[in-house]
């Protein structure tokens, strides 16, 4: 893989720190009139997802990662893996527990999910940023509300816990957005 | 077809808001007896600072048909302390200052520099003046002060004038510069690191603040403290987490400024950097008498960013690099 000097830093840029590949966020250049020059970024972990700062001497170089995103959709999972298929070429990806982390609480049939290879390995998996889900339970004793109140718990087919409006029932298929987890509407 | 960006990266309004504060400068000035001058962006010299990289072309015309090599002025520095030794007496200069390898937030490859000059202050009294003009352009508070000395001593615990390199390894290391750490040989580096990451963002939030008496490894073209050698009349100004003005207590010694430019020259060689000439108009303008005076740089678009509340250089100027 390609080394990159500070100057080509930007954010989306795919590098290598403490071993994890990880994506640059912001990239910040920090110059005294005097004096050395320094580059500050933010980066995530493409593994742990965490966010960092880190410094780097502006002109040093740094490893960059072997890492591609490639959209796939989702078939179903045996239990140990969870398989995804290329639409237009039928190949396959099989994903472990420890990519799809919390995002296994989106997973629906033939959505297509981005997901995050790295050296060919899959590393992430992220679902679509809306999905539709059918609720499995819920209180029903709850009626004759409208949006704007608390709301109350549902679960999903997936086993996902969002905090719908009192009117929503068992049954009803809902649309959530997977990045805040927020109910969104009920889906006709 | 992608669209052409023709239009300013600042506002209209913020370029009106910037023609005031240019304005105010030069009144300012002119209630004071300093002068403008203007001396030239082209110059046949360059400079030997180490982190400074310069914008070279040449000139092709009548008496150089083999071309005669040019660099952009990374401040006019040179230029003025020539006018002095000519015998100037307290001059300014609003001018356009061009350095490479620096753009960001903060940082426009080409920006429009303040500079001026007092015979006979040292970089006290030169410090009272920018705070009148600070406050007169940002109507701020009156500046504090700190050695460079107390601002490590408060903030990080450390003597940046005694510490040993493997101990300001090990506090770099403390705060998560391990790798950068590992591949320092020297001191000021890592000074300029700690600064510039855990000083800087703590001072000169609220008021000003002016860091004096730089250690002599980083006193530039600045003088020695003559009580304490170990430091230079070198200061800086902060405000609202910006660098705002780098000033000295001149250096008048022409022999001395000689051996510094070698010193420069020696640390490129060892970072396999090209070496720079010296410019020997300034060292002879230096031999010749430079009155003592105290001198200092101001990056007015950044004074602009904080009269007009900016977050991003770009907003204060007409057309940043991406749009030049």
């Amino acid at each position: 893989m390609a080394n990159y000097s500070t100057n080509e830093f930007k954010g989306g840029l795919k590098i290598m720190i403490d071993g994890e590949p990880c994506t640059i966020l912001e990239n910040e250049m920090v110059k005294p009139g005097k004096g050395q020059a320094f580059n500050r970024v933010k980066i995530r972990k493409l593994i742990s997802g965490k966010v960092l700062e880190k410094t780097f001497k502006s002109g040093d170089s740094v490893e960059g990662a072997d890492v591609m995103e490639t959209d796939l959709a989702y078939l179903y999972t045996d239990g140990e893996f969870w398989h995804f298929m290329n639409n237009d070429t039928f190949e396959q990806i099989a994903a472990d527990e420890k990519a799809l982390g919390d995002n296994v609480k989106w997973l629906v049939e033939n959505d297509v999910c981005t997901i995050t290879l790295w050296n060919g390995n899959p590393i992430a998996v992220t679902p679509p940023n809306f999905v539709e889900l059918e609720i499995t339970d819920t209180d029903p004793g709850l009626k004759g509300d409208t949006a704007g109140t608390g709301g109350k718990p549902a679960t999903l087919t997936t086993g996902a816990v969002v905090r719908v409006p009192l009117f929503v029932q068992i049954g009803e298929v809902i649309k959530v957005d997977t990045r805040t987890g927020e109910y969104v509407s009920r889906v006709k | 077809m992608n669209e052409v960006k023709w239009a300013p990266s600042a506002q209209i309004e913020t370029l009106k808001q910037r023609a005031a504060v240019l304005a105010s400068i030069r009144s300012f000035f002119a209630e004071r007896d300093v002068y403008e001058v203007e001396t030239p962006s082209l110059s046949q010299a360059s400079v030997t600072d180490v982190h400074l990289a310069t914008f070279s072309t040449q000139f092709v015309g009548p008496s150089y048909a083999q071309g005669l090599p040019l660099y952009l002025q990374t401040s006019p520095e040179f230029a003025m302390k020539r006018l002095l030794a000519a015998g100037s007496g307290a001059i300014y200069q609003i001018s356009k200052a061009f350095r490479n390898e620096e753009s960001g937030r903060h940082h426009n490859p080409e920006f429009t520099m303040l500079e001026w000059y007092r015979p006979g202050f040292d970089e006290h009294l030169l410090m009272d003046e920018i705070d009148a003009l600070m406050q007169c352009i940002l109507s701020c508070d009156k500046a504090q002060r700190i050695s460079y000395q107390a601002a490590f001593q408060q903030y990080l615990s450390i003597d940046p004038l005694t510490i040993e390199l493997e101990s300001l390894k090990a506090v770099c290391a403390e705060y998560g510069y391990q790798d950068i750490a590992d591949q320092e040989t020297t001191i000021d580096p890592l000074l300029q690191l700690l600064f510039c990451m855990e000083i800087e963002p703590q001072i000169g939030q609220d008021i000003p603040c002016f860091v004096y008496h730089f250690p002599a490894s980083q006193a530039a073209l600045a003088k020695l403290n003559e009580q304490d050698k170990r430091v230079a009349g070198r200061f800086e100004l902060y405000y609202k987490g910006m660098e705002l003005a780098n000033g000295f207590n001149e250096l008048t010694d022409a022999e001395e400024q000689s051996k510094r430019f070698d010193e420069d020259n020696l640390q490129r060689q060892q970072m396999n950097l090209p070496t720079v000439d010296k410019d020997m108009r300034f060292l002879a303008a230096l031999g010749q008498g430079l009155p003592n005076c105290a001198g200092v740089a101001l990056g007015i678009d950044r004074l602009v960013m904080l009269a007009t509340d900016k977050r991003e250089i770009k907003e204060v100027i007409a057309f940043d690099i991406e749009r030049a």
